[in-house]
């Protein structure tokens, strides 16, 4: 990494192509080159390391820590530098497809408004379809562990049509929906249903009896136990299901806008790809991993927020 | 009987009258859990029901509480036929029976929510707490505490509808015999303090005599009631005085489990 700080001009190496460097303009007026953009991204990832090292070294919890964490981090430095010497260096790696991480980095300095754009819209297709699912999911399943009839009518249902995958129905959804927004939708929604639903219905159907013997002693109606005693029962289900779903619905999302629609980083990856742009593919897969990772994360705190009783009771 | 006077029909707080409950097992056997049971149960008594298992006891006190119904025969309590569970019947199940999703504050005040009473409880439910003697374990949620605390609580969230007749089955049953012990001392301090009515289910000859004013002894196969003792000894109650070793004997003999030298199982 180090010997990239030496300006091009005047290193004496055999070039491949000639190939122009351009710079981009950055917010507040400065002008970037992808080289110097890709230092900056070293030199801010290793400031963030030496802070979090000094942050750690007082507290012997947080320096333990810090000192597990050491090789992977070591890992992470050696293979940037093995990556950016055989992809931007020596060009060992199959060109366009792997390209060096500076490239990478290009495609966020020539349209980063254009990615935020299609991030925006993944993220709210998977918003409304996912929130979507899991009412939905959580809704039949209720009824499902509930009510016996409407077990035997609408279980099978949900097992047979369950385990299709969502995006089988993509040809129909297309077809019969107004728009495409609503038609990736609708994937996601059955996507995140099936899971939900039949977590929901085994955590209602599983509450021990006892539990409603005590509410009905109590005095309580149907109401309280089903609001207060069967949905309280099943909630470690039902997140177990959630968590499934939300696995289905990143794969959904992305297939779905792959095929066929105006916008999301699926969108993006396509359209990059016809242009050979692979460094916008990898681009395009870092956004994912941050925004699904942060998703994960959200969902994970919100469940042990609701499931905080549950602490000390289970393993993990 | 019909000559009865009123005061004396007044006592009687619940009448069983010849009462009838047969299941069909697992392997299609009618197993007879109660024959022809009847019995009547006085204001303000506490009242032990005792037996071997299979003697119909649990299903007994599960009648009462409206949890089950019977195939003949009638429950009335305060005049009234026992059809459905009810908050004046209050039922403390042998263990595991809190909900695990809420503080001991939040199952203490569930005995109100679940009748559908919302007002501002929270002194009621802190004088709960203080009478159980759980004060600091408010916030706790019931894996954290032991076994004889979450008796208590399952007590307390009976007992804070204020029953006419508090139902216990085996409450003590799963617990070690300190903390056994406690609880019996809590258990009468709580019973002449609210002046409930208590049945207690059990099988254990001792705790039996140690709470109750009369004992009900059941024999299984079909489930009957074969005697019924009434204790007649001052509180508080000595475990290893003669009297006591005397009605233990007698107990245990009436249920054929007496050995010529009964050892008392435990001595406090």
């Amino acid at each position: 990494m180090l010997f990239r700080s030496v300006p091009d001009q005047t290193r004496k190496m055999p070039q491949v192509a000639k190939v122009k460097i351009a710079s981009y303009s950055v917010f507040g007026g400065f002008s970037l080159t992808i080289n110097q953009a890709y230092r900056f991204a070293l030199i801010g990832l290793i400031l963030l390391y030496l802070a979090i090292g000094a942050f750690s070294w007082f507290d012997q919890e947080r320096r333990r820590k810090f000192k597990r964490r050491v090789p992977f981090r070591l890992a992470i430095g050696l293979v940037l530098a093995l990556w950016d010497v055989l992809g931007t260096k020596l060009l060992v790696l199959p060109q366009p497809f792997f390209p060096g991480p500076s490239r990478i980095i290009e495609a966020f300095l020539m349209e980063s408004d254009y990615i935020w754009q299609n991030t925006l819209y993944s993220l709210r297709l998977f918003s409304v379809g996912f929130l979507l699912g899991v009412a939905f999911g959580v809704g039949t399943g209720i009824l499902i562990g509930w009510f016996p009839r409407v077990y035997y009518w609408v279980y099978p249902v949900l097992k047979i049509t369950g385990v299709i995958p969502a995006v089988a129905w993509m040809p129909f959804a297309l077809t019969l929906l107004p728009t495409p927004f609503s038609a990736a939708t609708f994937l996601i929604v059955i996507c995140a249903w099936f899971p939900v639903a039949s977590l929901t219905a085994a955590g209602i159907a599983s509450t021990p009896r006892v539990h409603f013997e005590v509410a009905r002693t109590l005095g309580a109606k149907t109401r309280y136990l089903v609001f207060h005693v069967a949905i309280p029962h099943a909630l470690p289900n039902i997140f177990t299901g959630i968590s499934t779903a939300n696995a289905f619905a990143f794969t959904t999302l992305v297939m779905a806008e792959m095929m066929g629609q105006p916008g999301g980083l699926g969108y993006y990856i396509n359209a990059s790809k016809v242009w050979s742009a692979y460094y916008k593919v990898f681009a395009a897969i870092i956004v994912m991993a941050v925004l699904f990772s942060l998703i994960m994360h959200v969902m994970g705190l919100i469940q042990s927020r609701i499931l905080r009783w549950q602490k000390g009771l289970v393993k993990s | 009987m019909s000559e009865q006077p009123l005061s004396v029909l007044s006592k009687v707080i619940l009448q069983i009258d010849s009462v009838n409950r047969t299941y069909i097992d697992d392997e299609d056997n009618t197993v007879e859990a109660l024959q022809n049971v009847s019995l009547s149960v006085n204001r303000r008594e506490f009242l032990s029901i005792i037996g071997s298992s299979g003697c119909g006891k649990t299903t007994l006190l599960r009648l009462i509480a409206g949890l089950d119904t019977p195939q003949s025969g009638q429950l009335i309590l305060n005049g009234e036929a026992i059809t459905q569970p009810a908050p004046q019947r209050g039922y403390v199940f042998q263990q595991g029976s809190l909900f695990p999703w809420l503080t001991v504050e939040q199952n203490i005040a569930a005995g109100l929510k679940a009748r559908g009473v919302h007002r501002q409880n929270k002194d009621e439910v802190a004088d709960y707490v203080t009478l159980i003697g759980l004060n600091g374990f408010e916030k706790s949620y019931p894996h954290q505490i032991s076994g004889g605390m979450a008796q208590r609580v399952a007590i307390a969230r009976a007992l804070i509808n204020n029953p006419n007749v508090l139902l216990l089955d085996e409450p003590m049953g799963a617990l070690d015999s300190f903390t056994r012990a406690d609880i019996q001392d809590k258990l009468l301090e709580l019973w002449k303090k609210n002046s409930t009515t208590m049945i207690l289910v059990t099988h254990d000859v001792d705790e039996a005599i140690y709470l109750s004013d009369r004992i009900v002894v059941m024999t299984p196969r079909p489930g009957k009631i074969k005697e019924i003792i009434e204790v007649g000894l001052p509180h508080p109650r000595h475990r290893g005085g003669s009297e006591f070793l005397s009605l233990r004997r007698d107990i245990l003999e009436t249920l054929h489990m007496a050995s010529a030298n009964p050892q008392p199982e435990y001595m406090i």
